[in-house]
């Protein structure tokens, strides 16, 4: 090798180590933001959960922060609910627009529904509140009774808010699966229902199970829609006609005037939060590591 | 060297971002706390820069506490309190800029004109849970708070709740508009909200058979009334004393009254100063 020819190579090393440590840097910075937020909350948080005791301020059913009660389980039980019928009456929907997307759409149907659908993903969250403030709460209020504000119109909301985010992921896996696996099931003289039902769906099942998951993770964090048409209540519900707070929506609608405790409370709301999706995402990844 | 170069640029850009931090026009007076009294600092403000385009007035939100604790401890030049002062914060210099009116609001349909502040206090402690009860249809009441911490409903507690508390089953609006709102569109809710916003879209009740006016406030007669505080931690000088006296002059009281609050300069002056 001629000098000129290592001196190149060297140079070029040089770059591609300034390059790689350049963007080590950056991928530090995502990395560390990460940890100083947790951090942050960890410290805001803690010290008030460790005053009140941890089985009191989960399962503590009274919320008055000025005068001393910390409790949130009825904000446990209002993200789980509103969370719980966000699935049941988005779930459905999700896994058969992907299936019919992913095995029955003719090309030119698909490549107009899939950005139609991404769309949905990117109308900001308040948008789908006051929507729902408008539209669905005043329904929900003359034909169903309560003051409109309620469970279940937080969980429609959210509803088809994870629509995206289901359907685009339960199709890919579907999409993904081997050619061989549906031309076996077909040549073996299923029709073509059966393929899907008895073949497909179960072989894309780790993925449909990530993307229900990752849609459940979306509905808990969710904060801006909710906090306008779930009403906010600290009660536990009765009925999914009442109004009930999420453990999001708490931080957001109190944290304007928070100070002391009371302001380490909404922290500490912060760090319940956090755990339950932090589980949340880890099972969605172990599921689809499984595979 | 191109990666060099977009170093450099980069840093050029993070350079110049920086240094926008550094200049500020001018003497500022920094006016914080109640988002409640917001509104109407901010119309001063205007009108006060206006007069004095040499300096200027920012004007900020937290609530109550945050405002007084800002004053205290310097952040702010003078602190809003839509809240009566605490025992430990009467040392500071404050004075009374207006009253607000807090009005008890339903739907424009519901026929009831007039309840009693025990009759409210029970709709909210949730012991009444029907109209029919009250005589108006019958049907559940709606109950509608504003969330904890604000300085409407701690004003609301401290003159109508008597030491009772508000029903957790409430539903919670974090602002006057939101609860306004809502008790629009629904026949069966009951709100409250700083009277400067009642509109036609609701009703505004009676309390013990006293309007809620503007004349009855004065007056003395309608009880629910909280006064609006300016806060400054020692004798205000300089720009905070001119910004406050404008508040305090005709002028500004007008504007205030304009705005739907109730002057306090004009009935009485012995709430000015202490």
């Amino acid at each position: 090798m001629s000098e000129e020819a290592i001196e190149t190579t060297n140079g070029l090393k040089a770059k591609k180590d300034v390059a790689g440590r350049v963007f080590f840097g950056l991928a530090l910075a995502s990395i560390g933001a990460l940890a100083l937020i947790t951090i942050f909350i960890l410290v805001q948080g803690m010290p008030l959960i460790a005053k009140v005791g941890v089985f009191d301020f989960i399962f503590g059913t009274k919320w008055a922060p000025l005068q001393g009660y910390f409790g949130i389980f009825p904000m446990i039980v209002g993200s789980v609910t509103v969370t719980l019928g966000a699935v049941i009456l988005g779930i459905p929907i999700s896994l058969c627009c992907s299936i019919f997307l992913a095995e029955f759409a003719p090309a030119t149907f698909r490549n107009a529904f899939r950005p139609a659908i991404q769309l949905l993903a990117g109308i900001p969250s308040v948008v789908y509140g006051f929507w729902g403030l408008l539209f669905v709460v005043p329904l929900i209020r003359d034909y169903l009774g309560g003051p409109g504000l309620s469970i279940l119109a937080g969980a429609i909301i959210l509803a088809i808010m994870i629509l995206p985010t289901v359907i685009s992921i339960s199709e890919v896996s579907i999409l993904a699966l081997p050619r061989q696996y549906k031309e076996g099931a077909l040549a073996l003289g299923m029709t073509h229902w059966q393929t899907i039902r008895s073949v497909q769906l179960p072989a894309a099942k780790s993925g449909i199970v990530a993307a229900i998951i990752l849609g459940i993770g979306r509905a808990i964090g969710e904060t801006m829609a909710v906090i306008m048409v779930l009403g906010n209540a600290v009660a536990l519900p009765r009925s999914i006609l009442d109004p009930v707070r999420t453990l999001t929506t708490n931080i957001g609608i109190e944290m304007g005037y928070a100070t002391g405790d009371h302001q380490q409370a909404l922290f500490a709301t912060g760090i319940v939060l956090f755990l339950i999706i932090m589980v949340l995402n880890a099972t969605a990844q172990y599921i689809v590591r499984r595979k | 060297m191109k990666i060099r170069k977009i170093a450099i640029l980069l840093l050029a850009l993070c350079v110049g971002l920086l240094s926008g931090c550094g200049s500020r026009r001018g003497a500022a007076v920094i006016v914080a706390g109640s988002t409640s009294v917001q509104p109407y600092a901010e119309v001063l403000a205007e009108e006060y820069a206006l007069l004095h385009p040499e300096s200027v007035v920012d004007v900020q939100g937290g609530g109550s506490s945050a405002g007084i604790s800002a004053a205290v401890s310097g952040t702010a030049d003078i602190g809003m309190s839509s809240r009566a002062l605490h025992d430990s914060e009467l040392e500071l210099w404050n004075v009374v800029i207006a009253k607000d009116g807090l009005a008890v609001i339903i739907h424009p349909d519901n026929p009831l004109q007039n309840l009693t502040l025990e009759q409210v206090r029970c709709i909210y402690a949730a012991t009444i849970s029907n109209w029919g009860e009250l005589g108006g249809q019958e049907a559940e009441i709606h109950v509608i708070a504003r969330e904890e911490g604000s300085g409407t409903r701690n004003a609301f507690e401290d003159l109508a709740m008597a030491k009772v508390e508000i029903t957790p089953r409430a539903i919670v609006q974090d602002s006057n508009g939101a609860v306004r709102q809502l008790v629009s569109n629904d026949r069966n809710a009951i709100g409250f909200i700083s009277l400067g916003l009642v509109d036609h879209t609701v009703k505004a009740l009676e309390l013990d058979g006293v309007a809620p006016t503007w004349d009855n406030v004065m007056g003395g007669n309608y009880t629910l009334y909280r006064p609006f505080i300016f806060v400054v931690a020692g004798e205000p000088t300089g720009l905070a004393k001119q910004f406050i006296d404008y508040t305090l002059s005709t002028e500004g009281q007008q504007l205030l009254m304009h705005e739907g609050l109730i002057p306090t300069m004009m009935l009485a002056t012995e709430g000015a100063e202490q």
